[in-house]
């Protein structure tokens, strides 16, 4: 009786020693699954979502409070993607947060900017440099595209124009052959 | 590394009929210079080099129009002299048919050189030689295009490989300036020994060129360090990975490359740039390319580069509106324009024939008859491959069927009974990926710069906490009836001034 007691108490403390070694040792800063549906999202920190970025919609989708399909500008790889990983059903791109455009970057007309430092302010990225009452620029590389700042920018200087299609950036087409018809 | 006799037959490949003697009638021919040189500005693989003249400028041949600016880039000349009229976007032999920036010279007619002044490798440094070569404008003149300076800066070779295979149907422009540059073309070799400080060189030659076998034979009986190993005709015995199996029965496996094995490989025609840059202070100002096909009389040319590529199709018996694959008929593509110029890449201009067109407008659906998987060279599951392409699963590609080992070669695609255009599809799902690779890097560091922004602000936020708190507890500090009393005298005084005033 007493042997079978100590045995019982001996295994119980040697798992628990083993658990709680192996959860300091493994712990996981955060939750995975945030991380890897910030992953697929295009980082673009527009907020057409309804949060104010991709980790905050991440974070959301993770705790179930938000749909699949609330990113314009992942589109609709990106959902298929988010399905994928999630194991839910594909659901078109929900209408009302916007729909998917072409990449495009914003330009600041340099003539009219008047230094106001409110597209500044609004950047996610700090795309944006410039001082008070001095000209502002966009570095192009960092721009994310995704229009912050154009409803600040108290005099309409900023535009989005579409990344144009160069031999660098250009992509072989699906292959699409027409049927003819045979005789 | 002992060369044998011996020949290494590699895995797959096809033997498609070669219609090579179409165009190897008559010998080399040049046209007259052309009114209008249009040069891209970029013709390799790597930066684009910094443009060095402007509009209005007179431009002597062989003057550097623009300049390398990183490693990875090559210099641009002009091919004749006259005057720069334009520089700007203008159509470039590109299978997206858009524009890119080109430097559009107006010939003189006179083809006045620029002063040149001989090279001697030896006397050089390491160095300085890298710098000579890097504007000297060669590149890789078989089609791909990678600056050659890149490939000569190494002291890991051992072994030269030159390919002469030039597998693919319809293509003899390597094969007609074997025979006729022949002491050229051994220059180029022996020179590129030289400055790769390597004792021997191999010539790789698919036994369908005799004559110039022949020629190099007769030319090099005397050498002791160039040896000649003629390999049957397969194709892509070409492709340089299936070239040095075939000669030297080296398997290099596929994360590997040739360098790792002390082996480098060069095209003939950059042979020769090679050589006529040392010996005549000649940049890449021309190239040997062949025009075939629907034509009627075929021929090689050796144009400017910049040559408007209707003047070569005209010269060669063919209408203005005839369809051109740029390259051969196996890895070229279908030109969206033909108003476009011969540029560095440009080995041959195929007009297509009745039988191609035929071909590729049935496609059928696939049956898995594997028979794909008979003949990839690269021995992978072309049938698979095309299946997850189709349905856009990229992820499968690249970590199933390993995609990126596919040398586009098209054998799969020729001997398809259902006239898949397979090679297509890989192309699609290739750029796919690579693009999506591009998107998720640009998107790693918006992430950062938006968590970077996040944590500066709220590092601000803490900081004019802090600040105010500081001031605060200054403040209190002081008498605090006093300052009221300060400022109740303050206005008190600002008040009887007004009232003043008002008197």
């Amino acid at each position: 009786m007493i042997a079978a007691i100590l045995i019982i108490l001996s295994i119980t403390a040697f798992i628990g020693l083993v658990l709680g070694y192996a959860s300091i040792k493994l712990k996981t800063d955060g939750d995975p699954i945030i991380d890897k549906i910030d992953k697929i999202l295009p980082q673009t920190q527009c907020g057409q979502c309804g949060y104010p970025g991709c980790k905050p919609y991440a974070t959301a989708i993770a705790n179930g409070e938000a749909d699949i399909n609330q990113c314009p500008p992942g589109g609709d790889d990106g959902v298929h993607k988010l399905a994928d990983l999630l194991g839910v059903e594909y659901k078109p791109l929900n209408a009302e947060h916007g729909e998917t455009k072409p990449k495009s970057i914003a330009i600041i007309d340099e003539s009219t900017c008047i230094g106001c430092t409110l597209c500044i302010q609004a950047c996610p990225v700090d795309a944006i440099i410039g001082a008070a009452k001095q000209m502002h620029t966009i570095v192009e590389k960092e721009c994310t595209g995704c229009e912050l700042c154009l409803p600040p920018c108290p005099v309409d200087c900023i535009d989005m124009v579409e990344i144009p299609e160069t031999t660098d950036n250009w992509k072989w087409k699906y292959p699409i052959h027409s049927i003819k018809q045979q005789n | 590394m002992e060369l044998t006799d011996k020949i290494f037959k590699f895995f797959g490949g096809i033997k498609p009929s070669g219609y090579k003697t179409i165009s190897t009638v008559n010998p080399i021919k040049r046209l007259p210079i052309p009114k209008k040189l249009i040069i891209p500005v970029r013709q390799h693989v790597g930066k684009v080099p910094n443009i060095k003249v402007s509009i209005g400028d007179k431009v002597l041949k062989g003057q550097i129009l623009a300049e390398p600016i990183a490693n990875i880039s090559a210099a641009t000349h002009s091919s004749s002299s006259g005057t720069v009229v334009a520089i700007e976007p203008y159509k470039i032999p590109h299978p997206s048919g858009l524009p890119d920036l080109c430097i559009i010279i107006k010939t003189d007619g006179k083809d006045e050189w620029i002063k040149r002044d001989r090279i001697d490798p030896s006397s050089l440094s390491t160095d300085a030689l890298y710098e000579t070569m890097k504007s000297s404008g060669i590149v890789g003149l078989g089609g791909a295009t990678f600056p050659t300076h890149i490939k000569l800066n190494s002291n890991k070779i051992k072994t030269l490989i030159v390919n002469a295979a030039e597998c693919e149907p319809y293509i003899t422009c390597d094969d007609m300036a074997m025979q006729e540059k022949t002491k050229e073309f051994v220059e180029g070799i022996q020179i590129t020994m030289d400055i790769l400080k390597i004792p021997h060189a191999i010539i790789g030659i698919e036994d369908n060129k005799p004559k110039a076998i022949e020629k190099l034979k007769s030319t090099l009986s005397q050498s002791k360090n160039i040896s000649i190993k003629v390999v049957p005709t397969v194709y892509p015995s070409g492709d340089e990975k299936r070239l040095i199996y075939l000669m030297l029965g080296l398997k290099i496996s596929k994360e590997k490359r040739p360098v790792d094995f002390g082996i480098q490989v060069f095209n003939v025609a950059t042979l020769i740039s090679i050589g006529r840059f040392f010996y005549h202070s000649e940049p890449v100002i021309s190239r040997i390319v062949t025009v075939t096909g629907a034509l009627k009389r075929p021929n090689n040319y050796e144009a400017l580069i910049g040559t408007p590529i209707k003047e070569l199709i005209k010269d060669a018996g063919g209408k203005s509106d005839q369809e051109i694959i740029m390259g051969g008929p196996m890895m070229g593509f279908k030109l969206p324009h033909t108003d476009v110029s011969v540029t560095k890449a440009m080995n041959c201009l195929l007009a297509i024939t009745d039988d191609m067109k035929s071909k590729d407008t049935f496609e059928m659906p696939c049956i898995r008859c594997t028979k794909c998987v008979e003949v990839c060279p690269a021995q992978l599951q072309p049938q698979e491959l095309y299946w997850h392409a189709k349905s856009k699963q990229f992820e499968k590609l690249t970590e199933n069927y390993k995609l990126f080992d596919c040398i586009e070669c098209g054998c799969c695609s020729y001997v398809c009974p259902s006239n898949i255009p397979l090679v297509q599809y890989y192309r699609y799902a290739k750029s796919e990926i690579r693009d999506q690779l591009k998107s998720s890097e640009v998107a790693d560091i918006a992430r950062e710069r938006n968590e970077f922004r996040l944590y500066r602000l709220e590092r601000e936020k803490k900081e004019r906490a802090e600040r105010n708190a500081k001031r605060r507890a200054q403040t209190s500090n002081i008498d605090k009836k006093k300052l009221i009393e300060e400022k109740k005298a303050a206005i008190a005084e600002a008040m009887k001034r007004i009232e003043e005033k008002e008197k």
